[in-house]
């Protein structure tokens, strides 16, 4: 069989792969990915742990280097941006990392005025003010601006995360894991986050998000279309990684037993090959 | 006699060990070239855009002022120390007051730099490896990359600019303490005649001594941050990742220093005799 062709529409599209793939050593994380992600969309990446979806979203923004294959964004291959072009297109991203990855050392202040600080060379009262706006906007008061990250609850550092992704007003925002760890109702609250993150830019330029999770609930809740990857270590050679790539409501009815162990959460040949008794 | 099975083992063995030397060589090689663009990537960010005040102050303030009082201890005790051991040595030829040019000169060219050096990788060097390792490994560095904001020059140039600067100070505060430490075990402890240990002590050594020693610590302070950013840079995941890169660039920040050492040993006195003649007392 052969390797899915490029992406058409990729020029077109705000991100897209072409035939991507990472290797670490003698593992191979990502096999010959295409896919575009048109703007406006909101794609959810999902597949069991070790599949590469994190690698794949850092791949995104050059945060990890394809061993070959190319990333576009905006038409333009990040691999052959310079310095100063890749960090004028990593300005257009919002990053939530899985952990929120808030400087430990530094204020809630610090941390979300960052990017304007850095990149706008914004006054620290006008930085402040954006800062105050972003955090209403998740839900978080002005008194959590003194404290330091430890001090927060982990649903409230993934809010700060996200607070800070929007502090650029990106055109992309990338969620590594957003509802992982948290409980049931700030799960959904951050599913509605991304469902109000996605109209901020209004009809004429509207936020593309890309979301890796497990959680099917939010996938469903918060996706036009869901892309399954399955781990290349249990594909033979000539099948593609991309196990289901279509609408979000629709991926109950796959007729792909791989697709529907995964939506259904069953463990099924895994007890075997986990050998558990 | 040897079998021919025993002479096929014995090959293997030594195809094996000239593999692992090989694969040492080429592990130690490649992570030398890249600690060497790290460095060159460090000097161009600094050469681009300057630390901020903010981050300055605190690598400057974490890196210099907190290491004062171990410092000043260390050093103190070295010049203690060194009275403590050479004492009888000197007394059997009636040279006790001549302690204080040996204790003075060990302190300015060798043991203040090297020992200063050494305490620093360990307290300083160690503590930005772990620092940045768990940055790294809480993905806190790909966070600043994720923003458009370079890691090197948000976390390493501050702190190389604060290795180069302090610990040469640091190391002025180690020698001035051996120096005392020294004088006053020889003097107070030894009863050793105050005159002739200090007119003695300022006749056989010159401020090129103490130059020797600053020009030395200059760049065992680089050598300190670029290593121990670059391994914090490099750990790998988990608690057990980040505290191997803390042991690692002390380990590696100790061997350069030594290197280093003789090196700059060789280079400087080189230096003098070229500027000012074999001899010479500048």
């Amino acid at each position: 069989m052969n390797a899915p062709a490029p992406a058409k529409d990729a020029k077109k599209a705000l991100v897209a792969i072409e035939r991507l793939s990472v290797r670490f050593g003698t593992q191979t994380v990502l096999r010959d990915l295409s896919l575009s992600v048109p703007r406006g969309q909101t794609l959810a990446i999902i597949g069991e742990s070790g599949c590469g979806k994190t690698v794949l979203l850092k791949s995104l923004i050059g945060l990890i280097q394809p061993t070959s294959g190319r990333v576009l964004f905006d038409g333009e291959p990040l691999g052959g941006m310079s310095d100063r072009q890749l960090t004028a297109a990593r300005t257009r991203y919002g990053f939530v990392f899985q952990q929120a990855a808030l400087f430990d050392s530094s204020t809630i202040e610090e941390n979300v005025t960052f990017p304007v600080l850095e990149h706008r060379r914004a006054k620290p009262a006008e930085a402040r003010r954006m800062a105050v706006d972003r955090l209403r906007q998740v839900g978080l008061p002005e008194s959590v601006l003194t404290k330091k990250p430890a001090e927060l609850s982990g649903g409230m550092r993934k809010r700060v995360g996200l607070a800070r992704a929007l502090m650029m007003d990106p055109d992309v925002l990338l969620y590594d894991e957003p509802t992982t760890g948290l409980d049931p109702i700030m799960s959904d609250v951050v599913n509605e986050l991304i469902l109000r993150t996605t109209e901020l830019g209004g009809d004429d330029n509207p936020v593309t998000s890309i979301v890796v999770t497990h959680d099917m609930h939010s996938a469903v809740k918060v996706a036009d279309r869901i892309v399954m990857l399955y781990p290349v270590a249990r594909l033979k050679p000539d099948e593609p990684q991309i196990v289901y790539d279509g609408p979000a409501n629709k991926i109950e009815k796959s007729s792909d037993p791989r697709v529907t162990q995964f939506v259904h959460g069953e463990a099924r040949d895994r007890l075997e090959e986990l050998q558990i008794a | 006699m040897a079998s021919p099975n025993s002479a096929t083992h014995s090959g293997l063995g030594l195809t094996n060990g000239v593999a692992w030397v090989g694969g040492a060589v080429i592990d130690a090689t490649a992570s030398f070239g890249a600690m060497s663009i790290f460095f060159v990537q460090t000097l161009s960010w600094l050469v681009r855009r300057w630390p901020s005040r903010p981050l300055l102050v605190a690598s400057l303030y974490q890196i210099g002022v907190r290491s004062v009082p171990v410092i000043c201890l260390t050093g103190g005790f070295i010049g203690m120390v060194l009275a403590v051991q050479s004492y009888y040595q000197f007394r059997t030829f009636g040279m006790e007051s001549r302690l204080g040019v040996m204790i003075n000169l060990s302190m300015y060219r060798e043991l203040g730099p090297v020992l200063a050096a050494t305490m620093l990788a360990g307290r300083v060097g160690s503590a930005i490896a772990a620092e940045l390792g768990t940055m790294k490994v809480t993905e806190q560095i790909d966070a600043l990359a994720s923003m458009g904001a370079s890691p090197i020059q948000h976390l390493v140039a501050p702190r190389f600019l604060a290795c180069l600067t302090m610990i040469p100070l640091l190391t002025i505060a180690a020698v001035a303490m051996g120096v005392l430490g020294g004088a006053f075990y020889c003097i107070y402890v030894f009863g050793v005649d105050p005159y002739f240990y200090l007119q003695n002590a300022q006749q056989g050594t010159s401020s090129w001594d103490i130059v020797y020693g600053v020009i030395k610590s200059f760049f065992f302070g680089g050598a300190i941050a670029i290593i121990s950013c670059y391994r914090g840079f490099h750990s790998s995941a988990g608690a057990e990742g980040v505290g191997r890169a803390a042991t690692i660039s002390f380990v590696q920040s100790f061997v350069t220093i030594l290197v280093l050492d003789l090196f700059l040993s060789i280079g400087l006195d080189r230096l003098h005799d070229a500027l000012w003649g074999q001899g010479a007392v500048v």
